[in-house]
Order: C-alpha cells, then sequence, then structure tokens
C-alpha cells in the first residue's frame, strides 16, 4: 500500500506542474498581443497627402543661372523623413513640368530620403546627414555642365536644409550607390556641406 | 634667327674687316634687304632653348659667355623637379629631388655621386645665378634628372624622356591634291603663308626630324617639303605652285594641306609670336578638362567638351607663353587622367596658378569657378586634408578670379565669378580657378578660332595682371 504521505507529495506537485503551464500559456499569449500591437503602430507606407502648408522651395532658372525662393503650397505629412521626401518630390515635380525653368530627364525621380537626426543618434550614426537617393534616370540623363549641375544639387539641398531643421550635410547617391559625379562635374563623391552650399545659393541668387 | 638664316644661304660673314664702299654690289643690296627686313618684323629673335618633358614644355634664354652659350641652371631645372640652389662664394650647392650637386665657378668638374663630372667648359656664377654652358647639357642632364636625354645643340632643342612627336606625310591623289600630314600627338603650329609657301611653325611641340629633311610627293602641284630647326623650333616647309591652306583634324593630330581653305577643327592658327623669355617662378598649370574616355558635354552633335576644351588650352598656352609666362599642359592630347591624377600633376609642378577649363553651350557669360569649401574648413597639423587642400588659397584664388574677371570686362566681354564643387579645385594646393566657356550666340563661336584666341587673351592678360601684381608686393 502506498504511504498517505507520498499520495499528498504527488498530488501537490501535480497542481503546481498545471499552475506553472497556466501561467507559461498565459504569459505567452500576452507576449503576442503586445508584439502585435507594436507592429500595427507603424506605418507602412507614406502618407500621400496631409495638412497643406507652405513651403519654399528653391527652384534653378537655367537662363540666368539663377537659384530663387519661391513659396508654394503642398500637402505635408507629419513625420520628418516623409516630408523631405515630399519637398525633393514637389521640387522634381517643378523641373519635369513642360514648361520648366530647369529640366530634367523624364523618369527623373527620389528613390527615398533617409535622415540622421540627433535624436537617433548613437554609436557610428552621424546627426545632421540627410541621404538623398535619386534614381539612375535622374543622373544618367542629367544636362552635363559645371553651372547646371550645380544649379540641380544646389536647389536639392538649400530646399532639403531651408525646409528641415538640422540638416547639416547631405550625401546624394544615385540608385542606391555612390557616384563620382552628378553627369561630368559636379562632386558628388564626398559629403555636401549645407554650410557651403548656403555661399554658393547666395551667389546664385543674382546673375 | 633670320639673320642666320639668310647668313647660312648666301655665305655671308659676319666678321668681314671690307669696307662697305668696296663691297660687291649684289651684297650691299642683299645687306641693304635684311636691314629693312629687320626694321619691319622687328629685332632678331632672342636664343633660348626649348624643352620637352612630360611635365611641361618650355623655354629659356640663352646667354653668351667667352663665346660660348650658357643657360641658367636653375631656370632649366625648376619646372621638371623640387629643386634648391644655394650660392657660397664660388661654390653653388644644387639640389635636384633627392640628389645634391656641387658647381665651382670658374671650374668645369661638378661634384655628385656616384662619381664626379667634368663640363666641356667653365662653370659660371652671375649674380647669384648658375650658369652652365648648353654643350655640358647632353652629358650633366642625365645625372641629374636620372633618365635619358636627348639635346639637338646645333637647333637647341632638348627632350627629355621619350617626348618625341613623329609624323607622316603624303599627298592623297585626289583632285585637287591634298597633303596628309599625321602626328603622333596632337600639334598645334603657327601658319605663315609666303612667296607660295605654307610654312607650320613648331614652337611648343616637340617635333622629331624626319628620316630625310626633304620630303618630296611628287606630285606638281604640291611637289616637297622641306623639314628645319633652328633656335629651339621645328619647321616644316611645304612648297606650293598655287595657294596653300592648312586645316587640323582628329583632335590636332592631322594636318591637312590643300589648295582650298577648310575650316574644321577648333584650333587657331595664328600669326607666329615672339618668342619669349620666361620669368621662371611663375608657372601656370593648364588643365583641359576631360580627355580620353571622358568625353564630357556633348556641345552638339559631333562635338565633344574634351575637345574643346583642349583647342582652349592650346590657345591659352600660346597666349600666355607670349607674354613670358611659362605653361605646363596637364593634357596635351586625347588621354584619360583622372581628377586626382590632375590634381597630383599640378601640385607636384608647385604652379602660381591653375587654371581648369570646362566649356558649355551657348548662353551666359564666361564663368570663373573657385572651389566651394565649408566656411571653416581648415587643415591642422602636418597631414593635410585632401579634399581641403585648398582651403589655405581660396581666399587668393577669389581674388584672382575677380583679377581675371576685371580682365574680361574690359575686353567687353560678360563674366561672372562663382564657387563651385568642381573637382578637383578643392585639392590644389595652389591659386585654382575653373573656367567654363561659353559662346555668346551659337555653338559655331566656341569652335572659332578668333573667339578661342579673345578668351585666351584675356586670361593670359589676367594672369601677367596676377604676376605683376606678385611682383610689385615682393
Amino acid at each position: 500500500m502506498i504511504p498517505r504521505h507520498l499520495i499528498i507529495t504527488a498530488v501537490a506537485l501535480l497542481m503546481l506542474a498545471l499552475g506553472m503551464a497556466f501561467y507559461v500559456r498565459s504569459m505567452r499569449s500576452r507576449a503576442t498581443y503586445m508584439a502585435r500591437g507594436a507592429l500595427t503602430s507603424q506605418p507602412v507606407a507614406a502618407p500621400v497627402s496631409g495638412p497643406v502648408e507652405q513651403v519654399t522651395l528653391y527652384v534653378a532658372y537655367d537662363d540666368e543661372g539663377v537659384l530663387q525662393a519661391q513659396a508654394f503650397h503642398i500637402p505635408l505629412p507629419s513625420g520628418r523623413q516623409q516630408r523631405a521626401e515630399e519637398l525633393l518630390r514637389a521640387l522634381i515635380g517643378v523641373y519635369l513640368d513642360k514648361s520648366s525653368p530647369h529640366p530634367l530627364p523624364s523618369g527623373s525621380d527620389l528613390r527615398g530620403v533617409y535622415l540622421v537626426d540627433a535624436q537617433q543618434t548613437g554609436a557610428g550614426s552621424d546627426p545632421g546627414l540627410a541621404v538623398i537617393d535619386l534614381n539612375a534616370a535622374f543622373a544618367d540623363g542629367h544636362r552635363s555642365g559645371v553651372l547646371i549641375e550645380n544649379l540641380t544639387i544646389a536647389s536639392l539641398v538649400k530646399t532639403l536644409s531651408a525646409n528641415l531643421i538640422g540638416i547639416t550635410r547631405v550625401k546624394i547617391l544615385i540608385d542606391g550607390q555612390p557616384r563620382e559625379t552628378l553627369s561630368g562635374h559636379a562632386d558628388l563623391s564626398g559629403v555636401i556641406d549645407v554650410a557651403a552650399v548656403n555661399q554658393l545659393a547666395t551667389e546664385l541668387a543674382n546673375p | 634667327m633670320l639673320w642666320s638664316k639668310v647668313a647660312a644661304r648666301f655665305n655671308v660673314s659676319w666678321h668681314s674687316k671690307r669696307p662697305l664702299g668696296r663691297m660687291p654690289i649684289h651684297l650691299a643690296l642683299l645687306l641693304s634687304c635684311i636691314f629693312f627686313s629687320v626694321l619691319v618684323t622687328g629685332a632678331p629673335e632672342t636664343p633660348h632653348i626649348s624643352i620637352y618633358s612630360t611635365l611641361a614644355n618650355y623655354s629659356v634664354p640663352v646667354v653668351e659667355r667667352n663665346g660660348l652659350s650658357y643657360v641658367g641652371l636653375l631656370e632649366l631645372l625648376d619646372p621638371l623637379g623640387t629643386v634648391t640652389a644655394k650660392v657660397d662664394g664660388a661654390h653653388l650647392k644644387l639640389s635636384y629631388n633627392t640628389s645634391e650637386f656641387e658647381f665651382t665657378a670658374g671650374k668645369s668638374r661638378v661634384k655628385m655621386k656616384p662619381g664626379d663630372l667634368d663640363l666641356p667648359a667653365n662653370f659660371l656664377i652671375e649674380n647669384g645665378r648658375g650658369l652652365v654652358p648648353i654643350s655640358a647639357l647632353a652629358g650633366l642632364l642625365p645625372r641629374i634628372l636620372g633618365g635619358p636625354v636627348n639635346f639637338r645643340e646645333t637647333s637647341r632643342r632638348l627632350f627629355i624622356g621619350n617626348t618625341g612627336i613623329h609624323f607622316t606625310a603624303q599627298v592623297v591623289s585626289a583632285n585637287p591634291p591634298q597633303l596628309v600630314m599625321n602626328f603622333s600627338s596632337s600639334v598645334a603650329p603657327a601658319v605663315r603663308r609666303e612667296n607660295g609657301k605654307l610654312d607650320l611653325v613648331f614652337e611648343h611641340d616637340a617635333i622629331m626630324p624626319p628620316g630625310s629633311p626633304l620630303l618630296t610627293f611628287g606630285n606638281a602641284t604640291i611637289p616637297s617639303a622641306q623639314y628645319w630647326e633652328d633656335n629651339g623650333a621645328a619647321e616644316i616647309s611645304i612648297a606650293g605652285t598655287v595657294p596653300l591652306y592648312a586645316s587640323f583634324s582628329n583632335e590636332g593630330r592631322t594636318i591637312t594641306v590643300s589648295t582650298t581653305e577648310v575650316s574644321t577643327a577648333p584650333v587657331a592658327q595664328t600669326a607666329n609670336p615672339p618668342h619669349p623669355t620666361f620669368s621662371h617662378r611663375f608657372l601656370v598649370a593648364i588643365d583641359a578638362s576631360h580627355g580620353g574616355t571622358e568625353r564630357g558635354a556633348a556641345l552638339a552633335d559631333q562635338i565633344a567638351e574634351k575637345d574643346v576644351t583642349l583647342a582652349f588650352a592650346l590657345a591659352l598656352r600660346r597666349e600666355l607663353e607670349a607674354r613670358g609666362v611659362a605653361t605646363l599642359m596637364l593634357r596635351d592630347g586625347d588621354a584619360t587622367v583622372s581628377v586626382d591624377q590632375r590634381a597630383s600633376l599640378a601640385n607636384a609642378a608647385r604652379p602660381a596658378i591653375y587654371l581648369c577649363l570646362h566649356a558649355a553651350g551657348p548662353g551666359g557669360p564666361v564663368r570663373i569657378y573657385t572651389a566651394l569649401l565649408p566656411p571653416a574648413t581648415s587643415n591642422h597639423g602636418p597631414f593635410v586634408d585632401w579634399n581641403a587642400a585648398q582651403a589655405p588659397y581660396l581666399s587668393t584664388s577669389r581674388a584672382q578670379a575677380n583679377r581675371i574677371a576685371f580682365e574680361f570686362r574690359k575686353d567687353q566681354m560678360p563674366v561672372r565669378t562663382l564657387p563651385a564643387d568642381l573637382r578637383p579645385l578643392n585639392n590644389i594646393t595652389t591659386a585654382a580657378m575653373a573656367i567654363e566657356v561659353t559662346p555668346p550666340n551659337s555653338m559655331t563661336e566656341l569652335l572659332s578660332p578668333a573667339y578661342q584666341r579673345a578668351v585666351a587673351a584675356a586670361l593670359a592678360d589676367g594672369v601677367v595682371a596676377i604676376r605683376t601684381g606678385e611682383e610689385a608686393a615682393k
């Protein structure tokens, strides 16, 4: 016959095992729920519209060889990165228009803008750096010339830095890859200093 | 040169003591013609040596001492490498790159490693300037430079390394006949027409003599051509029974001589300028942008920016050298040269000014660019940031750009100065500018020798004004 104290011990251990199993199951369900909530709180695509705001685009004019600040009203999302992309898409749209003062090749587009902001800095990061990624059509078909290419670069960088606080340097990529020049002249091999471009934009304000 | 040519052809003796009254009438007439020719054409040219090297083509003046021809040692070596000279009494210690040499005034022995060298005549020192007899150059320069040298002493043409340009010439039996001359590298001779002949004078091109100086073509219209060289220049004189015209093609590598005038290439044809002497410390580096596989902007269907920049560079070289400014061409043919190579070549030569030439389509003024650097950029310590090497020179570059722009405005040519993100301006360790040449109205103006000459002349005037200012400041 089994001693009574052994039966009591076995029943107690069985109840403890069942309790632990129930606890683990509830913890797992909770973790799954929290992870699903975290995923659904992130945007899955850039918003295509937002409140219309007035922004300043720096538009190049080939005939006079100048860069002029112009006010535009465009819908802008709230996120900095999305705002940067919408700003540059609006600028490229001006240049792709039939009456463009600084024509860009057909099919020119922005692939993305990536911002390294101060609050996101960590080891190896570069606060104040914006990376503009243009598509191949933009560079491959761009007209070649010192002034023409510098107008394009100054227009992009000045528009970005004037509308988004904290950008001090810009790196331009073509199809995600670094390139030596835009179309044989303007240097894209390094990081572009916004203060230097501001100086260029000032000089380009008058013919 | 004119005196010596006439003397050689008519056996005139300059040391004749025969009185003029007893001179034969034909000799008196001849001397009268020579006298009036000199009055018309100016004084005889200053004797000089032309030096052709991979780094620079330049010339230095020759002086006569004790019946021998001498040349300034420092002026000769300065464009070729890092050279310093220190005069201590009768001794001149010369340092060239990493080697050292000791010359002694009034002595022919030069102390050097691994063994001393005896010059064919004594070395001289005048006002701190070392003079070496030109007859010593063939033996002395290989020891100093550490490489082969070909010195054509009679014509005073010095080839350092493998720099010679060879050519072929043949008459194409077309109607009318054409003489086609192909050169192994781009050339830019001065073209002269006189007495039914067409003379191509190569002052700055390292033309090597053909196998025979007399080239015969067996053609009645263009029967022959004569090659000769004198006083640092080579000349090809083409005989014709009718007036002949030269046209340039193949990026300056082909010259076609025909009986009809053809304008095909963006190479200027100029009257032969007087050969200058050079201020050896003031060197201008001329960089014809693009080249080789890198064509630059397509300015028209058949016109690449690289060809236009080369034509302007050659025109600028002519204008600068006519004003006595020594030049260094970073590209004088259709070669692919990276921007880093251009900057390295220019920095190694230590020029006073670096000028990079670009070209663009019609519309807008000529643009003069300086480097675009962040306001606070500077170099610290012994290491220079390659991408900001221009920083210490940027204010000088801007001032000089404005000075050159002033010369353009004086010539009624619209001009604009701007900063630009354009390599290799950031990498240059001297005053550096890029000039983007634009034709006022149409592309044909960009190819016009007259327009090229006008732009080059304005640039050269600006450079001379800068040099004058620097000399005055010193």
